[in-house]
């Protein structure tokens, strides 16, 4: 039946748009969406009563062209492309399945160099969600100040792989260079430079008396809602849970070096508030910071390329590997049916599911204040829409 | 809890309605159930004090070929830490499962994906529509068989 004018307004769920409500579209062109992301607001004056999120603009079927690959190595430059802030960790994800269904023991070398090129993504990664979100709450100045010590990090990538963006670095078994000559001295340099920037942050944003006033108290995620939508990394470390799987389902050798999980502690507001998040990542690239001069210390000799494959088959089989990327839980469910090609590759991304959350966590507050949550969320629409 | 710890613990309570489980020689231990015993499978784990899985780390969707697709939700518990996979079987042609968004409310982006994808129908999902393609996309293209169509919405496709 033809819908007509005197028909009720619906949202997209069907729900019915009472008289005194607004139907409001942010994004999928919307500074503030950090990409193209929609969300349908359903308002009652300045208040959220509903959020619909629209993701999908951004789909390029990761899944369907890792089945039509002709062998595993292959869809490595698809995971650079999902979380293209922080690839390393999406390759070292994928790399961490296939070697679990072969069974296949990397190098020592080969760990210390993973650990550091992650936890250097890490670093990049946070710098640009804290600069943005500086930037999506009115703070300009941090957001130039994060690119200028991200640039660093970009520098040290590009010298090692000749790649700034999408390295496709981290291969099953191995990696595909060795690092250059100073890089070691160079990193170490990059730590030395780093901290005292940290303090800076600090000073600029995060206590901020502005800051605190748009982030304390909004959007409050409870440790409970969080773990029954299975959120992960920094959204559910902010809301108290204490919780790493660098720590708690352990992998790669990141139990030899001395380090703890940041939780939030609702300092300046309630635990789990958008203040938390943030402050969780802050605190997150210092950790970076010692766990990568740790592992500088003692990174040992030897071939990276020893254990690459020259041919990738393998037995009929699943398995689920999970890792923390910097937005949380990265886990590839492969399924291989013993030919050369990935029979079915899932990617259960971070940002997907800790999107899937924003509902809960919009509906009650201002249209402002769901601009300073959806930052807080730190989403990669790359990564959600796959 | 070990994995054949918390497989003998299923089937003591869910006895025949598990059809198939495996420990050993797996990477994934799991537990098989038929379609109709998800929901009720899925509120037991989660609900059994000695296994509480409260975190839904995955949900997948998979075309077994053969006319059969499979549904796999791989659990884990925060306060035991410890894992278990879930698998169902559902015909290609009416693939009806029953959803575990009350159990998981998490399970719904991914129940959605999977019905996007596959056509996997999730009984009682609220709002079970497309999420990543278009809504009015021809079929589920992760299906084996699934054809890249030559036009969509008039518009030539370039491969």
């Amino acid at each position: 039946m033809p819908e007509t004018l005197t028909s009720p307004l619906k949202t997209s769920t069907g729900r019915v748009v009472r008289n005194e409500e607004m139907v409001l579209n942010m994004g999928p062109q919307h500074p503030s969406t950090h990409g193209v992301l929609r969300l349908e607001l359903v308002v009652d004056g300045e208040i959220v009563v509903d959020v619909i999120p629209h993701i999908g603009y951004l789909h390029r079927c990761f899944e369907k062209h890792a089945e039509h690959m002709t062998n595993y190595q292959q869809v490595i430059p698809y995971c650079d492309r999902m979380d293209y802030l922080a690839s390393m960790n999406m390759d070292w994800g994928y790399a961490l399945a296939v070697e679990k269904l072969l069974g296949l023991q990397v190098p020592e070398r080969v760990e210390y160099i993973r650990v550091i090129m992650g936890e250097l993504q890490r670093i990049a990664s946070h710098l640009i969600a804290l600069g943005t979100y500086g930037l999506d709450v009115g703070a300009f100045t941090p957001f130039l100040f994060c690119f200028r010590d991200r640039e660093r990090i970009l520098d040290l990538f590009e010298m090692t792989c000749g790649a700034r963006l999408l390295y496709n670095y981290i291969w099953v078994g191995g990696l595909s260079h060795d690092l250059p000559p100073g890089f070691v001295d160079k990193a170490k340099g990059f730590c030395k430079y780093f901290r005292p920037n940290v303090k800076e942050l600090n000073d600029l944003l995060t206590y901020n008396e502005i800051f605190i006033k748009r982030t304390a108290n909004v959007g409050i995620l409870p440790a409970e809602t969080a773990i029954a939508y299975a959120c992960s990394g920094p959204m559910l470390r902010g809301s108290g849970v204490d919780w790493d799987l660098r720590r708690d389902d352990p992998y790669s050798i990141y139990n030899r070096f001395d380090w703890k999980p940041e939780i939030g502690k609702g300092e300046v507001g309630t635990v789990g508030d958008c203040w938390d998040r943030y402050m969780v990542r802050v605190r997150e690239m210092v950790q970076s910071v010692n766990i990568i001069e740790q592992a500088l210390e003692k990174i040992p000799d030897g071939d990276v390329q020893s254990a690459v494959p020259r041919r990738i088959r393998p037995n009929a089989g699943d398995a689920y590997v999970r890792s923390e990327s910097s937005r949380g839980e990265i886990g590839f469910y492969v399924v291989s049916d013993g030919s050369a090609t990935p029979f079915r590759v899932k990617a259960r991304s971070p940002s997907f599911v800790n999107l899937s959350v924003a509902p809960e966590i919009c509906r009650g507050y201002m249209i402002a204040d769901v601009v300073a949550i959806i930052g807080s969320i730190d989403i990669v629409l790359g990564e959600v829409d796959r | 809890m070990t994995s054949q710890e918390i497989i003998d613990r299923a089937r003591a309570s869910l006895g025949d309605r598990i059809l198939e489980t495996k420990s050993e020689g797996v990477i994934d231990p799991y537990i098989k159930v038929p379609p109709a015993a998800v929901a009720e499978a899925a509120l037991f784990l989660r609900d059994a004090p000695d296994l509480s899985f409260d975190y839904l780390m995955c949900l997948s969707g998979v075309d077994l070929t053969k006319g059969v697709l499979g549904v796999v939700y791989h659990l884990f518990s925060m306060s035991k830490r410890h894992k278990i996979a879930l698998k169902a079987e559902v015909p290609a042609a009416t693939p009806q499962i029953p959803s575990v968004i009350t159990v998981w409310p998490g399970a719904d982006w991914h129940e959605r994906e999977a019905y996007d994808m596959y056509g996997i129908v999730f009984a009682g999902h609220p709002d079970l529509r497309r999420i990543l393609l278009p809504d009015d996309y021809p079929g589920f293209p992760l299906r084996k068989d699934f054809k890249v169509p030559e036009f969509y919405q008039g518009m030539k496709v370039p491969y």
